[in-house]
């Protein structure tokens, strides 16, 4: 198969996926349901939530000064969300893109090579 | 229009209140054993995958890792609601291993769990190996193997088979995920094991529901457009692919 088609086609995989992805993260996620969901429910149905730590590790880290929750800080609300999932799923897409790159360590020269 | 963009800003402040957990434990939750053992297990298992991801990947195979994980993260943002004043999202460990396989699945659902917990505080950082246990490697493991053994009894190169074996495991890997949930806090003496279960599992039948569906749509918008990309292609895939692919 022409190598520069192959590309072209992968091309087009990744930026339909990846914006398909930040459509969903942008514009569906202000609208996501705010009831509470299936563990929330249980914790406060069976009134353990409290048992959550009420300053856990990663609102130490300096995320926790840009972002509260799914929220950037700092801005008005009906972009605070929107913007954490523009964020979130660039971040995801390039750490997950990054340790495949370090996870496969083959090439697609040796799968040409098997089909020879 | 307006009206929903009122609605949405007004339901806002509940936010604040009730923050985003679906099946992610937070901090405080689990005791140090329970913590202790899920975390082996995740980095066992991961560590298995990276092994597997060298020696069964691809270069090709690392933009779709990419693009498979802001999916699920993005998914994973949408809350559906569920009848009862409840709601859930997409775990898509079995999304992610029918996409992926197994071993790039589990490394995909890791970064996802990895980024929520570090930049959005959603699942807590101490349990984070429970949540990559639960609600990934459950999916990407056992969901994996439960959709290729339906989908070989169905057919390999047929549809049905991939949507019967995807909306199937979808709901099994939900509910495993919610009892495994159930038992950890048991264990952990957080909660009362039958309550737990009976609340995480009644819950979960529903959510897994929207897992199945979700899991199936997206299945076969790939079935549809380039089934090539699946771990596992339909044996017409690739040959069928060069002639379409030549026009685009």
């Amino acid at each position: 198969m022409n190598s520069n088609a192959t590309r072209t086609r992968n091309r087009a995989v990744v930026l339909t996926g990846l914006g398909i992805a930040l459509l969903v993260a942008v514009f569906l996620s202000p609208f996501a349901s705010q009831n509470p969901d299936g563990l929330d429910r249980v914790s406060e149905d069976l009134k353990f939530s409290d048992k959550a730590a009420e300053e856990p590790p990663a609102q130490k880290l300096p995320f926790y000064q840009v972002f509260d929750e799914y929220a950037l800080r700092g801005v008005p609300e009906q972009l605070a969300t929107p913007i954490a999932g523009l964020v979130g799923t660039l971040a995801t897409f390039g750490l997950a893109w990054g340790l495949g790159k370090l996870a496969v360590r083959g090439s697609d020269e040796r799968q040409n090579h098997e089909s020879e | 229009m307006v009206d929903v963009f009122s609605l949405t800003c007004s339901l806002y402040p509940l936010q604040w209140v009730a923050p985003h957990l679906a099946l992610h434990i937070p901090d405080g939750f689990l005791s140090l054993p329970v913590m202790g053992v899920t975390w082996v297990a995740a980095i066992a298992l991961i560590a298995i995958c990276l092994n597997k991801a060298q020696a069964e990947y691809q270069d090709r195979t690392v933009p779709l890792m990419g693009v498979c994980a802001a999916f699920i993260f993005a998914a994973q943002m949408i809350n559906f609601p569920i009848p009862g004043g409840t709601s859930g999202h997409l775990l898509g460990g079995t999304l992610a291993g029918i996409l992926l396989g197994p071993w790039a699945g589990s490394l995909v659902m890791s970064v996802v769990f990895m980024v929520q917990s570090f930049l959005f505080q959603d699942g807590g950082i101490t349990v984070m190996g429970a949540n990559i246990f639960n609600m990934g490697l459950i999916g990407t493991f056992l969901g994996y193997y439960l959709f290729r053994g339906i989908r070989q009894a169905i057919g390999r190169n047929k549809l049905a088979g991939m949507v019967t074996g995807a909306a199937i495991a979808a709901w099994v890997s939900v509910m495993v995920a919610a009892i495994a949930t159930a038992l950890q806090l048991a264990i952990s003496g957080t909660v009362a094991l039958q309550v737990a279960m009976v609340g995480m599992v009644g819950w979960h039948t529903l959510i897994g529901i929207g897992e199945a569906l979700i899991t199936v749509a997206t299945v076969s918008f790939i079935w549809r457009t380039r089934p090539d990309l699946f771990y596992r292609p339909p044996q017409a895939a690739t040959s069928s692919l060069r002639r379409s692919l030549s026009t685009r």
